[in-house]
């Protein structure tokens, strides 16, 4: 693997940068590999990276259907954080967090990850003492959050509309300063270079169309180029684990959405924090580039169609142009939905399943991409040595017949 | 923007009159106490969430407020049919598979999200078409 340097850099400058090697090869599939991981997104090439890297297992393709990190990791708001109330969730989300904070140097691929903050709004009394309840949550769990006054949070972003006279007056706010955002294609793009450069296959256009399995156990998937075998399959396909699990003969907890999300034309700096409001539904950022992200809840029905409805958007800028006045008049520039994985509790399923030596990595709704690097890493963990790693055991599928939920609706937010 | 086809007021009416609440003929067990956690839990969380046809409960939650059942494609999102609680689909995924061998449906090709513009379409909705 060649790495990059401001060395590098300026050595490619000289030849117009025309030279520079592609960053992962394009291998034809072979007939075996220890490990096959199922969906070439995010959370799928940071597993197979880790199985590499940490575990020493190289012999292992990802198995994608499209392109690389082309579902909803190139739809989401790029949102990190990991403020989650229940301590099993923030083990793992604040375990993300602490491989987020490396991964730049890790993976020698700039994500861009920029820890500008994110704020949670609160607009009611309810609000209030669910954010001061969350945040001390955090703070025992050694997560950094603090609970904002109206004038602290009019301090940081100025722009907002913290008057007594708003339609849903801003009482308050949780802030994780450490929080923010990361470059969402380049978390896809610097894992698949990185676990490429490891030995691992990448294949891209593979669609998987059934699973080999005899006696209950997993010994292969079939694919439209070809079977290809291997003892351990791990699928980390968010939107359609539903339809890998119906190839694979069981149901899972889960339905999925469409979530929408929108970008406007770009801005002179303007907003340097990330906003999210659960009560008015709704949450921005400003790229480097200057455009407006702007997210929404998801729509309430079942869709695979990675769109959704109007109503769901309008409802959105509705809340965006309450809390930011001076928006109103800037013009949207793209607009378009994922398909979410939600599941019951609004936490994700890591687990084994019915199958022996398939597992699943899945459910995890509309705030997956924050995940990335510690779903990749336990899943891996897990994938290894066959048994759950203990950040993920209690994301098991047996909580849903044994009733040990892990109920994070409040903190996953507006989306859900 | 989804028009939907309410049974009980029988108008076509616009989508954020109504709220989606999940898949339809789930059969709560008619003794609960009776149930091995297993059977509660698949009764609770699990279900089908299907990349095609989908039978679905809905509610006309800003207009007669009571609930009904819709067959919709998860994937065009075209809604086929509405009908009441009680009744069955007349459009299943089986039955539209076999009509489709014989040439008797066409599917909407994806892409399309509004349902409910052309008579044809209205009349699909109503379920006296297919």
């Amino acid at each position: 693997m060649q790495r990059y340097s401001g060395f590098g850099l300026a050595k490619h400058a000289l030849s117009h940068h025309e030279n520079w090697e592609r960053q992962w090869r394009n291998p034809t599939p072979k007939k075996q590999y220890d490990v096959i991981i199922v969906g070439g997104g995010g959370h799928g090439l940071a597993t197979a990276y880790y199985l590499a890297k940490e575990h020493g297992i190289t012999n292992v393709a990802v198995v994608e259907k499209g392109w690389l990190g082309g579902g909803n990791t190139a739809r989401n708001t790029t949102i990190v954080r990991s403020n989650y109330l229940w301590d099993e969730a923030a083990a793992l989300y604040e375990h993300a967090m602490k491989l987020w904070e490396g991964l730049s140097q890790d993976l020698n691929y700039n994500v861009m990850f920029s820890q500008r903050g994110v704020m949670n709004l609160a607009h009611t009394l309810q609000d209030m003492r669910d954010v001061q309840r969350r945040v001390n949550a955090n703070r025992l769990n050694g997560i950094d959050s603090v609970v904002l006054t109206p004038e602290e949070i009019q301090e940081i972003v100025p722009i907002m509309d913290c008057s007594k006279n708003a339609r849903y007056p801003i009482l308050g706010a949780s802030w994780q300063p450490r929080a923010g955002v990361a470059r969402h294609d380049a978390v896809a793009w610097g894992y698949a270079r990185a676990a490429d450069a490891l030995g691992v296959d990448l294949l891209q256009n593979t669609e998987v169309t059934g699973f080999k399995i005899r006696d209950g156990r997993v010994y292969g998937v079939h694919t439209n180029r070809g079977d290809i075998e291997a003892k351990t399959v791990g699928c980390v396909a968010a939107g359609n684990s539903g339809v890998l699990a119906k190839m694979a003969g069981f149901r899972l907890p889960l339905e999925s959405h469409p979530l929408q999300a929108l970008v406007s034309e770009p801005l002179k700096p303007v907003l340097d924090t990330v906003v999210m409001s659960n009560h008015v539904h709704g949450y921005i950022s400003q790229t480097d580039k200057g455009d407006l992200v702007i997210g929404a809840g998801i729509d309430g029905y079942n869709g695979y169609g990675q769109r959704g409805s109007y109503p769901t958007v309008e409802h959105t800028l509705q809340a965006i142009v309450e809390m930011f006045p001076i928006f109103s008049r800037v013009r949207m520039n793209r607009q378009w939905g994922g398909i979410v994985d939600t599941c019951p509790d609004a936490c994700p399923i890591l687990s084994a399943t019915p199958v022996k030596g398939l597992f699943f990595n899945c459910g995890w709704g509309t705030g997956g991409f924050k995940a990335t690097p510690g779903s990749g890493h336990v899943f891996a963990w897990t994938l290894a040595k066959n048994q759950a790693h203990p950040l993920a055991a209690p994301f098991s599928i047996d909580r849903f017949h044994t009733g040990a939920l892990v109920d994070e609706h409040g903190a996953a937010g507006v989306a859900h | 923007m989804f028009l939907i086809y309410c049974p009980h007021c029988e108008e076509l009416r616009e989508e954020e009159e109504f709220h989606p609440k999940g898949q339809a003929h789930i059969v709560r067990p008619a003794d609960p106490e009776a149930c091995s956690d297993e059977e509660w839990g698949d009764y609770l969380f699990f279900r089908d969430n299907p990349r095609g046809i989908h039978h679905e409960l809905w509610v006309h939650a800003v207009g007669c407020r009571k609930f009904f059942n819709v067959t919709r494609n998860t994937v065009s999102y075209e809604i086929l049919e509405t009908y009441k609680i009680g009744e069955p689909p007349r459009i299943t995924a089986e039955s539209l598979a076999s009509d489709e061998v014989q040439g008797k449906v066409q599917v909407a090709s994806s892409g399309q999200q509004t349902v409910g513009a052309t008579n044809a379409t209205v009349e699909t909705v109503k379920g006296e078409k297919a």
